[in-house]
């Protein structure tokens, strides 16, 4: 299982001014071992793409109180005063997307597209510096790709092969995530033989995945 | 009747059977309680599911929650996808209808809700999509905060999309932005016009008729 890599070797893998993809919505679908070990190895001047910035203590929140992050790349930050504090002191660059944009800029990187047009924008400040592009009649912004260095990814079971199995609303970006960046961590809930997650439950095709966090022990 | 309710469930009014609706975080995710017998509402939350209710206290999940990140509960016919197909859904017309919180509407019918430069600065969020992608746009707000009215000339906060919003619900009216303007189509029970005329910071339509809201 030469995809099996023990937590903090993973992590190490990543260097300081890393641009990382984290899934996640308000820390639900964030893998919360790998966030630790971040946070633990103490690095530095990381860009996080992602939805949120979760809550302080909860989530991506522990990597911006631990003043991991440069830049963050996400579509709210409302709910983590501590995120609008830096971004407001000028410590960490914001840059807010539209949650349907933010989506579609990750896909358009992953599913190899030059960018994706969309109506959501136009007219407000979002289209400022932004070429828009009009198709029969109607006004689009064209919203590049976004790509990634790492992608780190929480699923609820991964098999052997690195076969993805998600659960409820802790999909959101992860799937998205897994194919737009150069290499794929992933930190699942179960490791499973292959066989056990069936083809139509698989929504992260193995090939996507590089490593897969080896579990917790525990005993007793 | 506290004024939220009052507004909660005027808008609930509004959603029909059958109909995929998104509720924003605040005041709008209260319409869900209103929803008139007989109904039945599919409600979407951004976050990736179709299909959710409340929590089952003592069972909740953590894989399950809504866009605020508080426990749901997946009612028996249920979807959940990621955000790409959750997005496709509120962009590609294929949600019925949004409703949403709004700091300011204005005469055009243009929302604003998303900043206020240099107090607030939550971010979007899926908002700007909502309001672009829905296929009608309700905002449910007080009528006036901090002594100033909600519905004013002109925007003065940054836009959450050019598109003309359907209908504004409010504690004191229910507003129907339209081409010519905004039309005052309903007053709250023990409002007069006159009272949302005095609320209002700008031009609002009266016809002959104006009915109180028929909660």
């Amino acid at each position: 299982m030469k995809k099996i890599i023990e937590l903090a070797d993973a992590v190490a893998l990543i260097p300081d001014g890393a641009v990382l993809m984290i899934g996640g919505f308000m820390g639900v679908g964030t893998p919360p071992r790998l966030i630790d070990e971040l946070v633990r190895q103490g690095k530095r001047g990381l860009t996080v793409i992602a939805n949120d910035t979760a809550l302080p203590g909860i989530g991506i929140g522990k990597l911006i109180a631990a003043k991991a992050v440069a830049r963050v790349i996400a579509s709210h930050i409302g709910l983590n005063p501590e995120t609008q504090r830096q971004m407001i002191a000028g410590e960490t660059e914001v840059e807010l997307v539209p949650q349907g944009t933010l989506a579609e800029r990750v896909r358009a990187a992953g599913f190899g597209l030059g960018g994706v047009l969309t109506p959501t924008g136009v007219g407000t400040v979002v289209e400022e510096g932004k070429q828009t592009v009009e198709v029969d009649g109607k006004t689009f912004l064209l919203e590049k790709p976004l790509k990634a260095d790492f992608a780190l990814i929480n699923a609820k079971r991964a098999d052997y092969y690195g076969n993805l199995e998600y659960a409820l609303t802790a999909r959101n970006f992860n799937p998205l995530m897994a194919m737009a960046a150069e290499t794929v961590i992933v930190e699942a809930e179960d490791i499973v033989p292959i066989g056990v997650i069936p083809p139509d439950a698989v929504a992260t095709p193995n090939v996507l995945v590089d490593y897969i966090v080896a579990k917790e022990r525990r005993h007793g | 009747m506290d004024e939220k309710t009052l507004i909660a469930k005027r808008v609930a009014l509004e959603l029909a059977d059958g109909n995929l609706v998104n509720l924003g975080i605040g005041l709008p995710t209260l319409v869900a309680r209103y929803i008139p017998a007989g109904r039945h509402v599919f409600f979407q939350s951004e976050n990736g599911i179709i299909g959710m209710s409340g929590p089952i206290v003592g069972a909740e999940n953590p894989d399950l929650t809504d866009a605020g990140g508080n426990p749901i509960s997946a009612l028996p016919g249920a979807a959940s996808f990621d955000s790409a197909m959750s997005f496709g859904l509120i962009r590609g017309g294929h949600l019925d209808v949004t409703v949403l919180g709004g700091l300011q509407v204005d005469e055009e019918g243009r929302l604003a809700n998303w900043m206020v430069p240099g107090k607030m600065v939550p971010g979007m969020g899926g908002a700007m999509d909502l309001v672009s992608g829905a296929k009608r746009v309700i905002v449910a707000m007080q009528h006036v905060a901090k002594g100033e009215s909600k519905i004013v000339k002109r925007c003065t906060l940054p836009l959450t999309s050019v598109r003309r919003v359907d209908l504004v619900v409010t504690d004191l009216a229910v507003i129907e932005p339209t081409d010519k303007g905004l039309v005052l189509k309903e007053t709250a029970p023990g409002v007069t016009v006159e009272q949302v005329l005095a609320a209002t910071a700008c031009e609002l339509i009266v016809p002959a008729d104006v009915p109180a809201m028929p909660l």
